[in-house]
């Protein structure tokens, strides 16, 4: 193995291998990969296979299962079958997990909620990364009153719990939308959730990056660059940012699990994604009076939340193996 | 030691200012929050409009209202909400506060035994299928939407299974004041508890592990075998003592975040009327006054929080307690 | 002072033989330590020395049964007081461990867990195998930290270890490795971490032990000084092998193997005419799984040839250049004379085909008239791989 090839290989390429060979971690990222792909073909499923539209309410349609005609809404379970309710999981292809409480069908909702949820989550982890690293790098690296005016306002951040502060701007923000100078975002768009999110959680992501550039800023080959008279943005660019990436990379996929769960929250609050578009969160929210009578509407997309969460988390827990980041991590420590 | 004192009490009142007047601006500065439609009523006069705004000082400019707010909350304590007129806000605070202590240290008490003990079993069984599959469990834990799940074990507490033996003493959503009815208060907690706890159970667990099995490699352990001691000894009273050092900073904070209203999610669910609760219906009501208070309640909770974490800090590591 | 020391003929306290040491890695077992073999007679000091990577540290944690990755090989034997220590049951292992043998390590500042007193972690260790009170552990406890020379017993045992020195851990390290008058204290470099004149007076006490405690020590280290100054007996290790076994004086005045040569040349001389360069020995060890079939060090040897590269040479005994007369007889006599006769009389040890082929290595601490009379060939061969500087050495070498 060493002797046919001369050039070893390269930190990411070797962790790329190591990522290979984590079998969990392998079928975590199928997972992943088959569960977005089947929400980025919702509509190929709600034309072709349901044949429903999950936007619009059904209260009084009907459905053919097998040759049967049957209605949407049936009588309810209840002795005195008062009162209707959704039709429960069907087995057949329409309505496959039964409808909601306005006759649309779950399965095909899921499928397009999980488009915006999976959207939202990875926006919000790669917008909140971006921010954590030029938050952590300037506090880290620069030091001096750039890191106490951000590490006084990450504690201002850490003071109140995360949900309520998303909470809060998601509350100013739903009712009017956003407007900063000339840019618009009307109430109803997703970036509001994406970026709520990403702001939340900077000070979660920020911590460990400036922990790292604290620790490199001190490492000799910077210190070494520094007297060789190297400019700061230079050293910024080309010492500390290749080596806070890994750090990066392993809370990539923990952020955007961190995000879902955020998002489902917040729109199980409804304050996230409003209707008419769906998420994993507001189906969960429109199951929830069907809890007792239809759990399937409620219980079907948190088991979607729970297999990416759980995903997620092996994939990074696959990450920070193959990157030896927690070890590098603890030396520096 | 004088000065660090101090410094951390600036430090303090620096964070509780931040935040209240962060809050402030957002919820005064945001169009269409202005509290005086709301107060006076739809469609009240512009001469109705006026009187509001001159006698609750919306007139007047955003410091001294701030001032005004901060004297009403925390000197005289009589800070009245918009929305619901009258109503004080310190004693409602005061009385959702047990609810939500009640909750979330019976969560705490039971995710940090169960968390030691997965984590240390899951330790000193490092690489067999009982770590993997403790830690698989915690993983599940950590990934589970905690309303969701606070949803299911109702419909299985409540409804599917409430019939049987198993779930028949469960009684219905609501709290129970402790001191009214011991039993009632233990029983309608007990699935809340276990709905919050699961998830801090997969994070410390896990935690917990990563750590003992990350000690297992210095040397101070290494020594500690060498000197004879046995496996179970060496765990607990090397191992596990010295770990408690992050233990115990991760779990302050977190404990300090959940009474100050981050368990609102299971709070709603469950319908435990907690300062969660009371700060979310305060959020959708935009009840300024309201959320000022709360905020500020959960900020002096997280500020003390710290602060207990430092004393323990000082109790548990030797190396701290010299560097000061 | 070695040759008076070693008694008539008891069982000596520790022998191992044939140990072997491999690590599973990808599927392959990594020989890290392979057929090493030594003596440790009561009250003797054996210096184990050998560059990192060497197996010396690993050596010392088979004994103290302390490696448990998954997986490992442990073979040969290791009788101590004549138990086997290989293969013996963890149960046993912890009566043994810190009772009978004793173990002290490199770094003072990491060996303690932080967060426990010194007095308290060497409590732990005497109640751990004797029934004692907390009282009466702690008042041993002050007398070992006294006798270690530790000033104001009572209070240091009280400090926490960050708040020691690093030569005042190093003797609670001692202390604590003593508590149970052990038979064999293993420290495994345990100077390397300190200061200078610190190293010196921890090594003063380590040899003071045997006399006080009547322990035996194996010390590991990298530092031909140490051994000089502190050893009995001492044990060459290179690439995981034995490459030469002697009494101390014998093998640092006649080194039997080009390895230990070159090591002892690339200490400086204290006096004499001032080498231009300290010879260097050229490359680098290999690594476990490339190690060659032959000897170990023959890529980096001047004295290799065809011979070394077939087969590992075994150790074969060999006579310092004094009784040079007799050398040739010790070599080939093998019946008669019984390998403990040999060790007896200290006999020298080398992993090499040069004795037997009847080539000495040039003696190290003759004078540099004399060293001149030597074999001229190998003084040629020599200078080719740096280590020619050893001529100039005249006079003592440092220690």
């Amino acid at each position: 193995m060493t002797a046919e090839a001369p050039p070893p290989p390269g930190p990411w390429r070797q962790a790329l291998r190591g990522l290979l060979r984590n079998r969990a971690a392998m079928v975590a990222f199928a997972v992943l990969a088959l569960i977005t792909l089947s929400c980025a073909l919702a509509p190929l499923y709600a034309r072709d296979i349901a044949r429903t539209d999950p936007f619009t309410s059904n209260v009084a349609g009907s459905i053919l299962l097998g040759r049967h005609e049957v209605d949407i809404m049936q009588p309810n379970d209840n002795p005195l079958h008062l009162g209707l309710s959704p039709i429960g999981p069907t087995g057949h292809a329409a309505y496959l997990l039964g409808a909601d409480s306005q006759g649309r069908d779950v399965a095909a909702r899921l499928l397009y909620g999980g488009r915006n949820s999976l959207l939202i989550a990875a926006c919000a982890a790669v917008l909140c990364l971006l921010l954590a690293a030029a938050a952590g790098i300037a506090a880290g690296f620069f030091g001096g009153l750039v890191d106490v005016i951000l590490s006084r306002l990450m504690d201002i951040m850490w003071a109140v719990p995360v949900y309520l502060f998303a909470i809060s701007l998601s509350i100013v923000t739903v009712s009017q939308g956003l407007k900063l100078g000339p840019f618009v975002v009307e109430a109803d768009s997703l970036l509001i959730p994406i970026v709520i999110i990403a702001l939340v959680y900077v000070p979660y992501a920020a911590r460990p990056i400036r922990g790292r550039v604290l620790a490199l800023r001190q490492a000799e080959f910077v210190t070494a660059a520094r007297c060789l008279g190297v400019p700061r943005w230079r050293i910024v660019l080309f010492d500390i940012l290749p080596n806070v990436t890994t750090t990066l990379v392993v809370l990539g996929p923990l952020l955007m699990a961190l995000s879902l769960l955020a998002e489902s929250a917040l729109s199980f609050l409804s304050i996230g994604v409003q209707a008419p578009a769906a998420s994993w969160g507001t189906i969960i929210q429109d199951g929830e009076g069907l809890i007792y009578t239809r759990p399937m509407v409620a219980i079907a997309p948190g088991l979607a939340i729970v297999l990416v969460v759980l995903a997620l988390n092996i994939l990074g827990d696959g990450l920070r193996d193959a990157l030896d980041v927690r070890d590098s991590a603890r030396r520096s420590s | 030691m004088m000065i660090a004192l101090l410094r951390r009490l600036g430090q303090t009142v620096f964070v509780l200012f931040g935040i209240s007047a962060l809050v402030f601006l957002v919820f005064f500065a945001t169009p269409g929050a202005d509290p005086t439609a709301r107060i006076a009523g739809r469609n009240a006069s512009p001469q109705t409009m006026e009187k509001v705004r001159q006698e609750y000082g919306f007139d007047r400019p955003l410091p001294v209202q701030y001032a005004t707010m901060m004297k009403k909350l925390f000197i005289t304590q009589d800070l009245a909400s918009y929305v619901d007129r009258g109503e004080l806000v310190v004693p409602e605070i005061a009385r959702a506060a047990p609810v939500t202590v009640s909750l979330v240290c019976g969560a705490a008490v039971i995710w940090v035994v169960l968390s030691i003990a997965m984590g240390t079993l899951a330790a000193a069984l490092k690489g067999t299928w009982t770590d993997r599959s403790l830690m698989m469990l915690g993983l599940v834990g950590i990934s589970m939407p905690v309303f969701w799940l606070g949803q299911v074990a109702n419909l299985i507490t409540q409804s599917r299974y409430h019939d049987t033996w198993l779930f028949s003493w469960v009684p219905g959503l609501g709290y129970v004041p402790l001191t009214e009815n011991p039993w009632g208060w233990f029983k309608a907690l007990v699935i809340p508890w276990i709905v919050l706890a699961v998830m801090f159970i997969g994070i410390y667990s896990r935690v917990l592990r990563a750590d003992l099995v990350a000690l297992s490699g210095e040397d101070f352990m290494r020594t500690a075998r060498a000197k004879g001691l046995s496996p179970t000894r060496i765990l607990l009273r090397h191992g596990l003592r010295t770990s408690m050092i992050t233990f115990v900073s991760l779990f302050g904070l977190d404990f300090a975040q959940l009474v100050g209203g981050g368990a609102l999610l299971t709070e709603v669910v469950f319908g435990l009327p907690g300062v969660g609760r009371l700060t979310y219906q305060a959020l959708t009501n935009l009840d300024l006054p309201l959320i000022m208070a709360t905020v500020m309640y959960s900020a002096v909770f997280v500020v003390l929080a710290n602060a207990v974490v430092d004393v323990l800090y000082l109790f548990l590591d030797p190396r701290v307690r010299d560097a000061r | 002072m070695p040759a008076e020391t070693i008694p008539m003929l008891p069982a000596p306290l520790l022998e191992v033989r044939d140990l072997c040491v491999s690590f599973p890695s990808r599927g392959r077992m990594i020989p890290i330590v392979e057929h090493v073999s030594f003596t440790l007679g009561e009250r003797d000091i054996l210096g184990l020395v050998g560059e990192s990577g060497s197996g010396k540290s690993v050596t010392a944690m088979a004994l103290m049964g302390l490696i448990d990755s998954p997986g490992v090989q442990i073979t040969g034997s290791a009788l101590f007081r004549g138990q086997e220590l290989v293969g013996l049951a963890q149960k046993q292992l912890l009566r043994l461990r810190g009772s009978e043998i004793a173990m002290i390590f490199q770094d003072p500042m990491t060996a303690f867990t932080p967060v426990y007193t010194i007095g308290w972690q060497i409590d732990e260790q005497i109640r751990a195998h004797e029934r004692l009170s907390r009282k009466q552990a702690r008042a041993r406890t002050v007398e070992l930290l006294a006798d270690m020379g530790v000033p104001d017993p009572a209070r240091t045992a009280d400090r926490y270890p960050h708040q020691l020195s690093g030569g005042l851990r190093q003797r609670a390290m001692i202390a604590m490795a003593l508590s149970c008058n052990p038979s064999l204290l293993i420290a495994d470099e345990p100077t390397t971490a300190l200061d200078v004149t610190v190293q010196a007076q921890i090594l003063d006490l380590i040899r003071s032990l045997r006399s006080t405690y009547g322990s035996s020590v194996l010390l590991i280290t990298h530092d031909m000084g140490v051994v000089a100054e502190t050893c009995d007996t001492t044990l060459v290790l290179y690439s995981g092998r034995v490459a030469e076994t002697g009494p101390t004086d014998a093998l640092f005045a006649h080194p039997g193997h080009p390895y230990t040569a070159a090591l002892l040349a690339s200490i400086p001389p204290l006096d004499g005419p001032r080498p231009h360069r300290l010879p260097a020995i050229a490359g680098a060890p290999p690594a476990p799984l490339e190690r060659p079939a032959g000897c170990a060090f023959a890529p980096r040897c001047s004295y290799a040839h065809e011979t070394c590269r077939d087969a590992p040479p075994p150790l074969v005994p060999l006579v310092p250049a004094g009784q040079a007369g007799q050398a040739g007889q010790a070599g080939q006599n093998t019946g008669a004379q019984s390998a403990a006769n040999i060790q007896q009389q200290s006999a020298q040890f080398a992993a090499c085909v040069l004795p037997a082929e009847g080539t000495l290595l040039l003696p190290r601490l003759l004078e540099a008239d004399t060293a001149m009379s030597s074999p001229g060939g190998i003084i040629l061969g020599l200078s080719d791989q740096g280590i020619q500087p050893m001529l100039s050495s005249a006079g003592e070498p440092p220690l």
